[in-house]
C-alpha cells in the first residue's frame, strides 16, 4: 500500500476511472497541462490525452452546461469546479438542469456526472473560495452530495461517485488536500455512497459530523478521553442522502449527541441531522441535540478565520453542556 | 431532414472573415518608441506625458514590493501588475475623478490612481475589511473576485449615472479568461440596449491562469465580439500607453455624448505569476514567449519615447523609485497600525439591523475576543 494525502488520492481514483471506463471524460479549468490549480489532475491529460482530459473556457455555467450535454450523449463527465465559492455561477446547470432531468423526462435520461470542487476555510485565500455551500446542494433534491475527510475515503467515495448513475457533488476540503497521509491501497475499492463511518468508538457522547470538522471533533475527543468521557465520533461521508440508519444506532447507544458543521449554523446539514434524531430516537435521549457551527456571517475576510471557524475547543465545549446535562 | 441540394445563398465564412479583419490593432508607439500614428498622436502636455511615466514607473516598484511582502508573509492575496502597467494606468488616465471603476482583482493600481490610498490596497490584500471601506468621493468599487461579476454591475451603474445626469462613465476590466464569461456578453449587451455610457475593458494578457486565449474561443480577437452587441469594439496594442490612452478617450466622449458603450480589447501580457498562491508560469509559458513580450514593455518603450523628448532621465526615474518606496513603507506602517479584524465587527456589518440570531451570537463572539 501507498502512503497518500487526500490530493493523491483523488487523483489515484480520477486515473482509475479514466482506465476503467473510456466514456468518462475531465474537464474544467486549468485541469489540463496546468494539471488544475491543486493537482488534483496530475498527469492525467498526459497520460489519456486531450480528448479525455481538458481545458475550458473560463465559463462555470458552460462546463455545467456541457457536461449535461456529454451525459445526454452518452458520456460519463467528471466536470471540476475551480472554487466552490463560483457555484453561483453553475447554480442553473446544477440545480436548476441536471438534478432535474431524470425527473423531468420521466426517467427517459440520467445524468451520470461527477461535479468536483474544492471548498472550506481555514487556508486564507480570497473571498468566494472557502465558503461552505454544501447546504445549497443537500437541499436540491436530484442530488447526492459527498464530503470526504480523509484520502482513503476520498478515493472509495470518488470512484463510486463516478460510477453512479445520478449528479454527485463531491466536495474536497482544501485543508485536506495536503493535510496528512495515509494508507490507500492502490487497486481500486469503492465506498458507497450514503454510508456513514464511525471514525472513533465511544459510549458516552455522540459527535456528528463531516469534512475537516471530523478531525476537530477526534481531538476534542481525545482531550474529553483524558476527563473520563468516551466519545464516539460519526463521520457522515455523505451529507445527502444521510446515512440514519448509522446515526440512529449511535445515538441511542450513547444517549447524547452534537452535530458539527463548519458551515454557518442557520438552515443547515447540522440542522436536517438534529431533525432526523428528534424524529426517529427521541426517546434515547439523556439531553438535546445541540450544534456547533460558523456564526452567520458571510465567510470572514482571511484576518478573521481562525476565530470564525470552529474549532476542537468549540467541539469540547458544546459536548461538555450535553454531557453535564 | 437536412439535405444539401442547394448552394448556400451566402459565403457565410468570407462575410465572418471580412468582418474579423475589421479588428487591426491600434498603436501610437512601437517598441522602439517611435510615434507610428502622428495622426493619432493625443495632445497631452508634458507634464502630462510624464505623469503618465511616473504613475507607471511606481507602479512597477509597488508591484515587486507587494511580491517580496507576499513572500514575507507581510502581504496576502496578490495577482502582479508588471507588463500591464500601460493598460491599466493609461486607461485609468483618461479617466476623471467622477467616472465609476470596477476592477477585478489585478487591477489594483488603478484603484490607487483613482484615490483608493495605498495602505487599504494593503488591507485588502490582507484580508481585513477595511482595505474594501472605499473613502467618500472615491468612485471605485472593490476588486471582484468573481469573474465576469463586474461587467454586468458596470451596465448598471453606467445606466444609473446616465438617469441621475452625471457627466461621467463607468469602465470595468477583466481578463481574456473573463471574456468568455456569460456575465461578459450580457453586461455589454445590456449596456449596449440601454446605450450606458460604460467602458469595457479586456486585458488580454494571453492567459486565463494557464489556458492560452486561443483555447477560449474560436474568434479571433476579443473585440469582435462588440460586433453581437451592436456596440464599437477596438483592438489596442496594451503595451502603447498612448494608443490605450486615446482608445479610453475616444470611449469616454462617445458614452458622455449619449452614443453608448464600447469594448477595448488590450493585448498585454504578465510577466509574473497568475497570483502569489503557487501558479508556476513554466509549466505553461514558453521562455521564448515570455522574451518575446519582454521587449514590448511598456516602460522601456515610454522611457525611450520621453527620453527622445528630453522629458525623462535616470534621475528623475530614482526620485520617483525613491517616492514609490517610501510610500509602500508608510502605508505598511499604517496597515500594522490599523486595529485587529475582528469576528463582532464582521457581524455588525453583515445587516443594517442585526437579525436576533446574529445578536446572539455576537455576544458569544464578544466574550471570547475579549479574552
Ligand atoms: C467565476 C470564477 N471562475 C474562476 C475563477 C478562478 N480564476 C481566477 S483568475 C482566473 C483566470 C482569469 O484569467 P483572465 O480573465 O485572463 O484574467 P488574468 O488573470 O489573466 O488577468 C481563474 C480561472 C474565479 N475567480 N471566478
Ligand atoms: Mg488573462
Amino acid at each position: 500500500m501507498a502512503q497518500m494525502t487526500m490530493i493523491q488520492a483523488i487523483t489515484d481514483a480520477l486515473r482509475t476511472e479514466l482506465r476503467n471506463d473510456p466514456k468518462t471524460l475531465i474537464f474544467g479549468e486549468d485541469v489540463g497541462v496546468n494539471g488544475g490549480v491543486f493537482r488534483a489532475t496530475e498527469g492525467l491529460q498526459k497520460e489519456f490525452g486531450e480528448d479525455r482530459v481538458f481545458d475550458t473556457p473560463l465559463a462555470e455555467s458552460g462546463i455545467g452546461g456541457l457536461s449535461i450535454g456529454l451525459a445526454l450523449t452518452g458520456f460519463r463527465p467528471i466536470p471540476e469546479i475551480q472554487f466552490f465559492g463560483f457555484v453561483f455561477e453553475v447554480m442553473d446547470s446544477i440545480a436548476g438542469q441536471m438534478s432535474r432531468m431524470r425527473y423531468r423526462s420521466g426517467g427517459r435520461y440520467h445524468m451520470p456526472i461527477t461535479v468536483r470542487s474544492p471548498f472550506g476555510g481555514g487556508v486564507h485565500t480570497p473571498e468566494l473560495h472557502s465558503d461552505s455551500l454544501e447546504g445549497l446542494m443537500a437541499q436540491t433534491p436530484g442530488l447526492k452530495v459527498v464530503v470526504p475527510s480523509t484520502p482513503y475515503d476520498a478515493k472509495g467515495l470518488l470512484i463510486s461517485a463516478i460510477r453512479d448513475n445520478d449528479p454527485v457533488i463531491f466536495l474536497e476540503h482544501l485543508k485536506l488536500y495536503r493535510a496528512f497521509r495515509q494508507e490507500v491501497p492502490e487497486e481500486e475499492y469503492t465506498i458507497p455512497i450514503g454510508k456513514a463511518d464511525i471514525k472513533r468508538e465511544g459510549k458516552d457522547l455522540s459527535i456528528i459530523t463531516y469534512g475537516a470538522m471530523v478531525h476537530e471533533s477526534l481531538k476534542a475527543a481525545d482531550e474529553l478521553a483524558k476527563e473520563g468521557y468516551s466519545v464516539e465520533v460519526v463521520d457522515l461521508r455523505t451529507i445527502m442522502p444521510l446515512d440514519i440508519e448509522t446515526i440512529i444506532a449511535s445515538v441511542e447507544k450513547t444517549g447524547r449527541a452534537i452535530v458539527v458543521q463548519e458551515a454557518q449554523k442557520q438552515a443547515g446539514i447540522a440542522a436536517n441531522v438534529v431533525a432526523e434524531i428528534n424524529d426517529r430516537a427521541i426517546l434515547s435521549l439523556e439531553a438535546p441535540v445541540l450544534r456547533v457551527a460558523a456564526p452567520d456571517t458571510v465567510y470572514p475576510f482571511s484576518q478573521a478565520e481562525s476565530v470564525w471557524l470552529p474549532n476542537y475547543k468549540d467541539v469540547i465545549e458544546t459536548a461538555k453542556k450535553v454531557l453535564t446535562f | 431532414m437536412a439535405s444539401k441540394t442547394q448552394k448556400a445563398p451566402l459565403d457565410v465564412k468570407k462575410s465572418l472573415q471580412t468582418a474579423e479583419e475589421q479588428f487591426q490593432t491600434f498603436q501610437i508607439l512601437n517598441e522602439e518608441g517611435e510615434v507610428v500614428n502622428e495622426a493619432a498622436m493625443p495632445n497631452l502636455t508634458d507634464e502630462q506625458l510624464q505623469e503618465l511615466m511616473r504613475r507607471m514607473v511606481y507602479t512597477r516598484i509597488l508591484d515587486q514590493r507587494s511580491i517580496s511582502l507576499n513572500r514575507q508573509g507581510r502581504l496576502g492575496f496578490y495577482a502582479p501588475t508588471a507588463g500591464q502597467e500601460a493598460s491599466q494606468l493609461a486607461s485609468q488616465f483618461a479617466l476623471e475623478k467622477e467616472d465609476f471603476i470596477l476592477p477585478g482583482y489585478r487591477d489594483v493600481p488603478q484603484l490607487i490612481w483613482h484615490g483608493l490610498p495605498l495602505y487599504q490596497a494593503f488591507l485588502f490584500s490582507r484580508g481585513h475589511y477595511h482595505g474594501n471601506q472605499i473613502p467618500e468621493g472615491v468612485n471605485v468599487l472593490s476588486p471582484q473576485i468573481i469573474i465576469g461579476a463586474q461587467y454586468v454591475q458596470a451596465a448598471g451603474v453606467a445606466l444609473g449615472l446616465k438617469k441621475n445626469g452625471t457627466k461621467a462613465v463607468a469602465i470595468t476590466y477583466t481578463g481574456d479568461g473573463g471574456a468568455s464569461q456569460g456575465d461578459f456578453y450580457e453586461g455589454i449587451n445590456f449596456a449596449g440596449a440601454f446605450k450606458a455610457p460604460a467602458i469595457f475593458i479586456v486585458q488580454n494578457n494571453r492567459f486565463a491562469i494557464s489556458t492560452p486565449v486561443e483555447k477560449q474561443s474560436a474568434a479571433k480577437t476579443i473585440a469582435q465580439k462588440a460586433m453581437a452587441a451592436g456596440i464599437p469594439g477596438i483592438q489596442v496594442d496594451g503595451m502603447d500607453p498612448l494608443a490605450v490612452y486615446v482608445a479610453v478617450r475616444d470611449a469616454r466622449e462617445r458614452a458622455i455624448n449619449g452614443e453608448g458603450p464600447t469594448l477595448i480589447e488590450t493585448l498585454t501580457y504578465r510577466y509574473g505569476p497568475h497570483t502569489m498562491a503557487g501558479d508556476d508560469p513554466t509549466r505553461y509559458r514558453s521562455a521564448d514567449l515570455d522574451n518575446e513580450w519582454e521587449k514590448k514593455d511598456p516602460l522601456v518603450r515610454f522611457r525611450k519615447f520621453l527620453e527622445k523628448k528630453g522629458l525623462w532621465s535616470e534621475e528623475l526615474e530614482n526620485e520617483v523609485i525613491e517616492q514609490a518606496k517610501e510610500d509602500i513603507k508608510e502605508a505598511i506602517k499604517k496597515a500594522d497600525e490599523t486595529p485587529k479584524q475582528k469576528v463582532t465587527d464582521l457581524m455588525s456589518i453583515m445587516f443594517e439591523e442585526m437579525p436576533h440570531y446574529l445578536k446572539e451570537q455576537y455576544e458569544i463572539y464578544k466574550a471570547k475576543e475579549s479574552k
